[in-house]
Formats: structure tokens, sequence, C-alpha cells
């Protein structure tokens, strides 16, 4: 832990959000590493449906962790040298300079979850990107909780070095016997000069579950950072507000986000981007979908610090049910001149004359509905290679057409 | 085809359609005339059955079945298609995945973008959402003719439009018609520069005032507008 930092598992924000930590199990027998394909059905189909893939070709390298076990990790062979993909306890032991990352850009004392994960703190994936390495097929991640009231804290770090680029997809899933626990996951991405990280992290819970994931970039000159996450299960409560600090000069961040609120889930997700350079650039997309009593919070910040820095903030936000909220908060604080910050945001039902128009082409009430809210959940703006786009857009079709 | 018999509407509590009797025979095709506001989009949203357009007496009947209290995808199933004057944008839903799926067989989506002038781009564009309203028109009447129904209404396609596209629009409207039923709708008649029709018919105040051969009436129309159907002697009043 940093010197001066205390972490205290007492703080809570936002405190209607305020969970007993205490209250979860932290009892989890260990599990033996073995190949993706031994691992039980049900682990392999959840993990599936977040993304994950079993058979190796399909992705350059693998994390999977369940409970508080690394069951499986490392790269295709071919990958070996270019990068790097282990524990972070692992990589803690192996480099010395892996502390110089470790709770940098995130305050281990920010509240009582970064506090859990630094003081309870079980595994997580270290990603190394070598220097000029292009990794063309995407590295893979899985958190997996199999115990119910599990807690799982895991603190994950990237690190992509100057020239890289790197696709990466994570997925959180729990067991389908699991109904409720704890997840947090701190993650800090590194993305050096001229690198280039697409993050897409996919969620799937259940509707006793809480998630408090804790995240942060820092993106040197002509980096790129994009961050994708998509959550269309229910889940109790789920509170997050990752943060880019673009500090190096034409430095870029997007933040989407494609949520689906269903059951009584309570979502309340936010970015921040923080232009700290000449030439940085922010975007924060999101689309949220909320029916039968769900609640989200879509947030976002955007701070620009320098000259010549522009971000703009979307938020759109489609309502299915008259007893589902959605509440928009886009904030921008400019303190340099000649900073750009601008935001859009719309949350509404579906309009009755668009229902109407796609009927009067003959397509029936049902149809029409689950066109615009196919449309509305577009997946495009998640700027993913074709093969990884088709795999979301097919688990978004499958959701919402459960959903209508 | 199309018969309406004695039909009155009202929305938003206010009589839009007055005793309207409009018959449409196979084969033909009509132009409506009327100045703004005298009810032609209302009666044609009244014809699709449109739920804020509530049918206070009458009847609509459509190939010999009473469609009066039928949902509107129904009524477009059974062969009615229509080409909006100001339809609404609906953004994420491509035009390309609408054509898709309005043709019963497999279309060239391209081809038939650019038989109404609107480059393939079109295709992958959140449907009107930032059209022109020329571009709009020539979505519209693409839509119908990928849909292909028996009985078409193209409501004002020439407004807003300009020469070089009234033209591909005119010419695409009588191709397409040529064997087919239709309903014109137009103000200010350049579509029939380009377009053969049947019949004409004036609608003031939300009553079919006088019914005839198009050339007359568009002609009278011309020279002295609207205001002289309201002081003609011949105009038909509801009963």
């Amino acid at each position: 832990m940093p010197e001066g930092k205390k972490a205290k598992l007492t703080d809570e924000r936002p405190p209607e959000l305020d969970l007993d930590v205490e209250g979860f199990s932290r009892n989890a027998p260990a599990w033996s590493p073995c190949p993706l394909s031994r691992l039980p059905a049900e682990v392999i189909g959840r993990a599936q449906d977040v993304g994950i893939k079993v058979e190796g070709e399909e992705r350059a390298g693998t994390y999977f962790q369940v409970d508080h076990s690394v069951v499986f990790r490392g790269v295709q062979k071919a990958l070996e040298g270019k990068a790097e993909m282990i524990s972070t306890r692992e990589a803690l032991q192996k480099y010395g300079w892996v502390k110089d990352y470790w709770w940098k850009i995130i305050d281990v004392d920010q509240d009582k979850y970064t506090a859990l994960a630094e003081l309870k703190w079980d595994q997580g994936y270290f990603i190394r990107v070598f220097e000029g390495q292009k990794v063309d097929l995407p590295l893979q991640a899985c958190l997996f909780i199999s115990r119910d009231n599990l807690n799982q804290n895991v603190h994950n770090l990237i690190i992509a070095e100057p020239e890289s680029e790197v696709q990466i997809i994570t997925g959180c899933t729990i067991h389908p016997d699991v109904r409720r626990g704890l997840h947090v996951g701190v993650t800090e991405f590194f993305v050096k000069k001229g690198a280039k990280v697409t993050f897409t992290m996919l969620h799937n819970w259940a509707q006793d579950f809480d998630a408090r994931p804790r995240s942060a970039a820092l993106l040197e000159e002509d980096a790129t950072f994009v961050s994708n996450y998509v959550c269309l299960k229910p889940v109790k409560s789920l509170q997050m507000y990752p943060a880019a600090y673009c500090r190096g000069n034409n430095s870029k961040v997007r933040f989407n986000a494609i949520l689906y609120g269903v059951g009584n889930s309570r979502l309340d997700i936010g970015s921040k981007v923080v232009l700290e350079a000449p030439g940085a650039r922010g975007e924060v997309i999101t689309r949220a979908l909320a029916s039968d009593s769900a609640q989200i919070y879509a947030r976002g910040l955007l701070v620009g610090e320098r000259e010549d820095a522009r971000a703009h903030l979307e938020c759109r936000g489609l309502l299915l049910s008259d007893d589902a909220f959605i509440h928009a908060i886009p904030e921008l604080i400019a303190k340099a001149k000649g900073a750009e910050l601008s935001h859009e945001a719309a949350v509404g039902k579906i309009a009755e004359d668009q229902i109407r128009y796609l009927m009067a082409r003959g397509f029936s009430e049902e149809e029409a509905q689950s066109l615009i809210v196919r449309g509305f959940m577009d997946v495009s703006i998640l700027g993913l290679p074709p093969a990884l786009e088709s795999e979301i857009r097919k688990m978004i079709d499958i959701t919402t057409k459960r959903a209508l | 085809m199309l018969k309406i018999k004695s039909l009155t509407v009202e929305t938003a509590g206010k009589k839009v359609l007055n005793d309207i009797d409009l018959e449409i025979p196979e084969g033909e095709v009509h132009v409506l005339f009327g100045p703004n506001g005298s009810g032609k989009t209302s009666l044609i949203m009244s014809i699709l059955g449109f739920p804020n357009y509530r049918v206070v007496s009458g009847e609509i009947w459509f190939k010999g079945t009473n469609i009066t209290d039928m949902p509107t995808d129904k009524r477009v199933k059974l062969g009615i298609g229509v080409a909006f004057q100001n339809p609404p944008a609906v953004r994420g839903v491509k035009l390309g995945v609408i054509l898709s799926q309005l043709a019963s067989d497999e279309v060239d989506k391209r081809r038939l973008a650019e038989s109404v002038n609107l480059p393939p781009e079109f295709l992958e564009r959140d449907l009107n959402l930032g059209f022109s309203g020329g571009e709009l028109k020539r979505s519209e009447i693409l839509q119908v003719l990928a849909q292909r129904p028996d009985f078409a209404i193209f409501d004002e396609p020439d407004s807003g439009v300009d020469v070089e596209n009234l033209e591909v629009v005119g010419r695409t409207i009588e191709d397409f018609l040529d064997g087919r039923t239709g309903l014109l709708v137009t103000h200010m008649g350049h579509i029939l520069r380009y377009v053969d029709v049947d019949e004409a018919h004036v609608l003031l105040n939300g009553t079919i005032v006088c019914s005839g051969r198009p050339t007359q009436i568009l002609g009278q129309i011309m020279r002295e507008g609207y205001r002289w159907c309201e002081r003609c002697p011949k105009a038909r009043k509801p009963s």
C-alpha cells in the first residue's frame, strides 16, 4: 500500500448504495489449475455467455479465475515474448517494477471497496503487451464466482507498452446457483506512448448480486484507450465510475456503455474523462435501456484542463416500463480557455409515432418495438472488430428478444 | 379496391374529416387536391387506422373487407402502402434493414435506391435521421417500391423536391403505378406532369367538395386557387 494511504472498510460513496461487506463470505475452497475445457459445464456455459472462448484459436491469451483461485493463465505460443498474461500476484513477485504501477491511479482509500481489494485481495490478471507488438486476436479474462454469497476482490493491471496494440475482453460472471455475492474489481490501465487498448467488459450477475468495479486509465502521448462496458442481466446493485486521465498530448479516450436494466436492478454507472494535455480527446457514449422496475443512473464527467482539449458526452436512455427510471447526470468542467466540452442527453419512452410509422410498413407493434430497441442498443458504438462486434450483437439480440 | 363510405373522423377531439365518400376502383390512380390543413394527411392516417384518428361514423372497405376497426399492420398486410409526407426519424434502425424486411423476395436494394437517386450509403443510415426534405421523399418512395403494395398512397411526393429529383420521383411513381391502384396527394400538382391519373378530388375543410377530370380541376386550381373551390356553387356540402 502506498505510504500515507490508509484503506478503510467504513467509508461509502454514494451512501444509498452502502453494502455491509462483512455480510459476504470469504471462504472459498481452492480450485486447481486446469485447461478451460476441463471446467464444469455450468462454468463454461456461463463464461461463454460473457464472451469467453473455450477453444484457444479465437483468443490470443486467457486468464481464468474462479473465486479466489487462478485456474488458467497464459498466451498462445506464438505470442510469447510479445505479450504476457499472468496473475497480478505472480507479476508482483516476478518483476520489481510492477509495484510502481500498483495503486498508482486509483486511491486505495477511495472507498471501502478499494480498501477491500487491498486488505482482502484475491489475485486478478496482469496483462503486458510488449513495445511495438500488435496482438491481432483478443486476449480474454474471466472472473468467475462459483459459490453463493462469496466476496471476490481482484486487482488487475494492464500495461500497453509504447506503440503496442491490443484488444481485451473481460467477462465477469457467476455460477447459475449463485444468488448473492459481491465482486470488487480494481483495474489500472497504463497506455503508453502511441499504444492502443480496446477493453470490452461484459457483466452477467444475478438479481441479488452486487458489483463494485473500480478502474482508471493513464494515457501517454498519442495513446488511445477504448473502454466498452456491456451489462444485460439483472444485478442488485452495480456502481462504478471509471476514470481516464489523458496526460499525454493528443491522447484519446472513449468510454462506451450498453446497459440493460431488468427486474429490480440498480445500475449507477459513470465515466470520468480528465483532459490534462493539449490535443487530448474524450468521448463518452451511453445507451441505457430500463424495463420492469430497474433504476439506471448514467453519469458522466468531462474535465478540460488544457487548451485545445475536446470531449463530448452522449447519453440516451429508453424506458420500457412505467416503473423503470433513468437519471442522466452529465457534468462538464472547463478549466482552460479553448477547452471544448459538450454533452447531449435524451431519456424517454419509445416514441408512439415511430411505432405507428413502422406499423404502417406492416410490422406488428411488437416487431416495431423490437426493431427500435435493437437499433437503440447499437453495438457499432463500441468500435470493435467485426467478429467481436457480431458476438456481442448476438448476446444483445437474445436478451432484448426475451425482454420484449 | 378502396371504398370509403360517409367517413367522419376526429383527432384530439377535433373533427378533421367530415362525411367523406371516396371510391378508387382497381387499376385506377386518383389524385387528391387540397390546401394545407384541409385534411389530406388525416385521410391517409384514417385509411391506415392510426389510433389517434378516431372514426366517429362511416366505414372504410378495402378489397371487399371492412377494415374500419382493423389494426394498422393488418391493413398494410392486406396490401396498403404509404409514402409519408413527414415521417419520423427512427434512430438506430437502418433504412437497408427495413428494405430487406419489406421485400418479400431478395431485391437488389442498391439498385432500388439508385432508381430513386439515393446513393447506396443511405442504406446504412438511420431511417430518416438527418435526411433532407427531398431525401425523405425518395426514401419513402423507395420503401413503397420494396413493399410493392397493391394500393399505394403517395402523400405530397412533390413538396420540397428540387427540379431534377421531381422528374426522378415522378417517373418512378408513374412506373410503379402502371397497372396498380393508387392515390396521389398533392396541393401543388407538380407531380402530375409525370404521372397519369384517372380522377381528381378536392378536399376542403375535411370534406370532398368535388371530383372530376384531373386536368380540368388542376387547371381551375392553378388559375383561381383553392379559394375558388370555396365559392364554387357546385361544391358538395357534407350531409
